[in-house]
């Protein structure tokens, strides 16, 4: 019987397929909880002021990019340089949220590298963070004008992914809010 | 098992640093909900295990939100609307995760069906034991003397 001698062959490569499915996916990057929900609430000073605050509704009433990150995050100027690119081609103002860090840090580091936000929410203890289900920092959130997350990035975006999804969905998300 | 996995994580507790303010029930309720909670950065640690600064601070939320009153099921329920279903070690049956539940009892079902009907196979039908067909046994004995009488008339001719 010839099934007998195609099975098992056809057992060990379906296995193989799936192991090898296995192996390509990232364990360590997660599924966001908050894609197509609003952005989570937050009111905070913005860096290097006594008196501005940044809150939640300021994100509302055009795409915005929200870039979660630390002047100790090594990976955070990895895709600093993207991050300055993708607000220059999309037109899309770039909100950074200042994560675990010290003002005198931050200060430096924008000093260094250049500013490519538009505005910094300071959050030295990190419990905006925590409520945006920030696990790592670089992670980088695409808000509609309505205040909805519709995308998100976690870790330092790469020229591909910038290329292939960010930036078409940023165009995306403008031309359906205009 | 419970009170028992309880006592040993209070006593791991007593040489962590972090201090906790918490007495009594409330403290072992704390200790119960670290161990349940999975860390984001050390995925296959607990937040109670893990070291990590986002541990350190889940740890605190859920040291605060017990002392605020919260249920067990609130303070879950605060976080995986932050972070998903993922920060769960027990997570709950529903259509995303009933394969994890259901996986193994379904294999263990097909490799029993598998056994089982081998079983059978081999029981029901023994191999059959060669019968032995008479009439086409003569005739080929026939035939092969039939052509070893012809080969050595050849040969003689």
């Amino acid at each position: 019987m010839r099934w007998r001698l195609v099975l098992p062959i056809v057992i060990v490569f379906a296995l193989i397929v799936l192991l090898g499915y296995g192996l390509t996916r990232r364990p360590d990057i997660l599924p966001s909880a908050f894609i197509d929900k609003p952005a989570p609430a937050f009111d905070l000073p913005t860096l290097a002021s006594d008196r501005d605050r940044i809150t939640v509704d300021d994100l509302k009433g055009r795409v915005t990019l929200v870039n979660v990150w630390a002047s100790w995050c090594v990976a955070c100027r990895a895709e600093h340089e993207l991050i300055t690119a993708v607000s220059r081609r999309t037109g899309v103002p770039v909100v950074g949220l200042n994560y675990k860090d010290t003002e005198a840090d931050a200060l430096r580091w924008l000093g260094r590298y250049g500013n490519p936000f538009a505005v910094v929410a300071f959050d030295p203890s990190g419990a905006t963070g925590i409520d945006w289900g920030v696990s790592a920092v670089p992670e980088t959130f695409v808000v509609d004008a309505q205040g909805i997350i519709r995308y998100k990035v976690v870790g330092p975006i790469t020229r591909e992914e910038m290329n292939a999804s960010l930036i078409p969905k940023l165009e995306q998300l403008k031309a359906k809010g205009s | 098992m419970r009170t028992l996995l309880v006592g040993l994580l209070l006593l791991l507790a007593t040489s962590a640093a972090q201090a906790v303010d918490l007495q009594g029930e409330e403290l072992a309720r704390y200790h119960a909900l670290n161990a349940e909670l999975r860390c984001l950065i050390c995925q296959n640690r607990s937040i109670a295990e893990s070291d990590a600064p986002l541990a350190q601070d889940l740890r605190a939320i859920v040291e605060r939100q017990i002392a605020q009153g919260r249920s067990d099921a609130e303070i879950k329920q605060y976080l995986v609307d932050r972070y998903g279903k993922w920060v769960l070690y027990d997570p709950p049956l529903d259509s995303a995760t009933i394969i994890l539940w259901a996986g193994p009892f379904v294999l263990l079902a097909v490799g029993l069906l598998v056994v089982f009907l081998l079983m059978r196979r081999r029981r029901g039908a023994p191999t059959p034991s060669p019968s032995l067909d008479r009439e086409r046994l003569n005739r080929v004995l026939d035939e092969q003397a039939r052509d070893a009488d012809s080969d050595s008339s050849e040969e003689r001719s």
